[in-house]
């Protein structure tokens, strides 16, 4: 064998030896790693933020924004969201027709559980949110659902954030691979370009928080659902996650889908689990 | 002679086609358009990935052809079915470029 061929014959084994330690790599790429993504999406809020706490990314543009922090301030003292914070409180201690009240449904009677809020239902093998959850606990008690955008589902979301003010999100993904599927596919939608103006979740909320978009400053994503739901000075009322999911879509000119479709629940499982650690803020008050 | 009579029909067989195709739009032709037009858009709506823009446009197409402008409707329907054809595009794009965003 001439020394040219020999050499040949080591570059090809060394090339295959090569392919075959990135097959491996390559996989793992690909394979979700929920620990991974929530630190590298942490890091990357927290580096371009260097000033910022952690648990102020829950402010949304607030914590953004000198002027807009110091008007939030003011608006604080006299919040939006206190009457829809009221009338929830009211709604869910009355009991339904059948004298069962929505703290039968859940656990702890329904107190300071909001960070719990999505979990993965291993029967179900589907996200259940806690929208989702309110208008379960109504149907099964014999109740009509309620919108998912806004008014009683605001103010029943509102209440239960109340009560779980503080405390630090704590979304799980359990060892069930549909629940990695569906964390998958939560992130596959935020990453997604959408609607006629090409935008995804991520080109506002990951690209420009902090900038402007017409007259708004855009959240960072991070913490963006610790504060839901908000009273919105542009809806001139209170909305829930359902409603800034749909809006998001039809400002980007995309067809929203229906409050709570699969997509929703994986995105907001997706969402709230990046944001573990960070602290509930809702109900929030926003421009 | 011959080839003078060959260029002949040929001119006036050119001269027709072109009449033809400026003729005003016809109903018929409105609704094979608004057709082609729904089935595009039919086609995201199986992608989970239609526009607001499509259901407008598709909207104005009907709204030009109930007032009698079929010139204008047909138009419309064309432009409908432009984008219903550029949102199943993204959608299936998407499927892999969502990646290049992603934070790691």
């Amino acid at each position: 064998m001439s020394m040219g061929k020999a050499t040949s014959l080591v570059s090809a084994a060394l090339a295959l030896a090569t392919l075959a330690l990135a097959a491996p790599a390559a996989i793992a790429a690909d394979t979700p790693d929920p620990v991974a993504d929530a630190k590298a999406f942490q890091k990357y809020f927290t580096t371009k933020f260097p000033k910022l706490k952690l648990e102020d990314f829950v402010n949304g543009p607030y914590s953004m924004n000198e002027d807009l922090h110091r008007q939030w301030e003011e608006k604080e003292q006299f919040p939006p969201y206190e009457f829809a914070l009221e009338s929830g409180k009211q709604m869910f201690a009355t009991p339904f027709k059948n004298g069962k009240t929505y703290g039968d449904c859940f656990p702890n009677k329904g107190i300071g559980i909001r960070q719990n809020y999505p979990y993965f239902d291993d029967k179900e093998g589907k996200v259940v949110t806690l929208e989702l959850a309110l208008n379960r606990c109504r149907e099964a008690n014999g109740e009509a659902p309620f919108s998912y955008v806004k008014d009683e589902m605001a103010s029943l979301t509102a209440y239960m954030a109340f009560t779980s003010r503080g405390k630090p999100m704590d979304i799980k993904i359990p060892g069930d691979p549909r629940a990695l599927q569906a964390y998958q596919k939560g992130k596959e939608y935020f990453y997604t370009r959408r609607g006629q103006l090409n935008f995804s979740c991520a080109t506002c909320h990951v690209q420009e928080p902090g900038e402007r978009i017409r007259a708004e400053v855009l959240a960072p994503a991070l913490g963006i659902l610790n504060a839901m739901p908000i009273y919105r000075s542009e809806w001139s009322g209170m909305g829930t996650t359902s409603r800034r999911f749909t809006t998001c879509n039809s400002q980007i000119r995309g067809v929203p889908l229906s409050p709570q479709d699969e997509e929703y629940r994986d995105l907001e499982y997706y969402l709230s689990y990046l944001s573990n650690g960070l602290p509930i803020s809702g109900p929030g008050a926003r421009p | 002679m011959k080839s003078l009579t060959r260029n002949i029909l040929l001119t006036a067989a050119l001269l027709v086609a072109g009449a033809t195709s400026a003729l005003a739009a016809s109903e018929a032709d409105f609704k094979a358009a608004y057709a082609a037009a729904e089935a595009a858009n039919k086609e995201a709506a199986s992608l989970r990935n239609q526009w607001t823009t499509t259901a407008a446009t598709l909207a104005a197409a009907k709204k030009a052809a109930e007032s009698g402008d079929f010139d204008q409707a047909v138009a419309q329907a064309k432009e409908a079915e432009a984008l219903a054809k550029a949102s199943s595009f993204q959608a299936t794009s998407e499927k892999e470029r969502w990646k290049d965003l992603e934070i790691r």
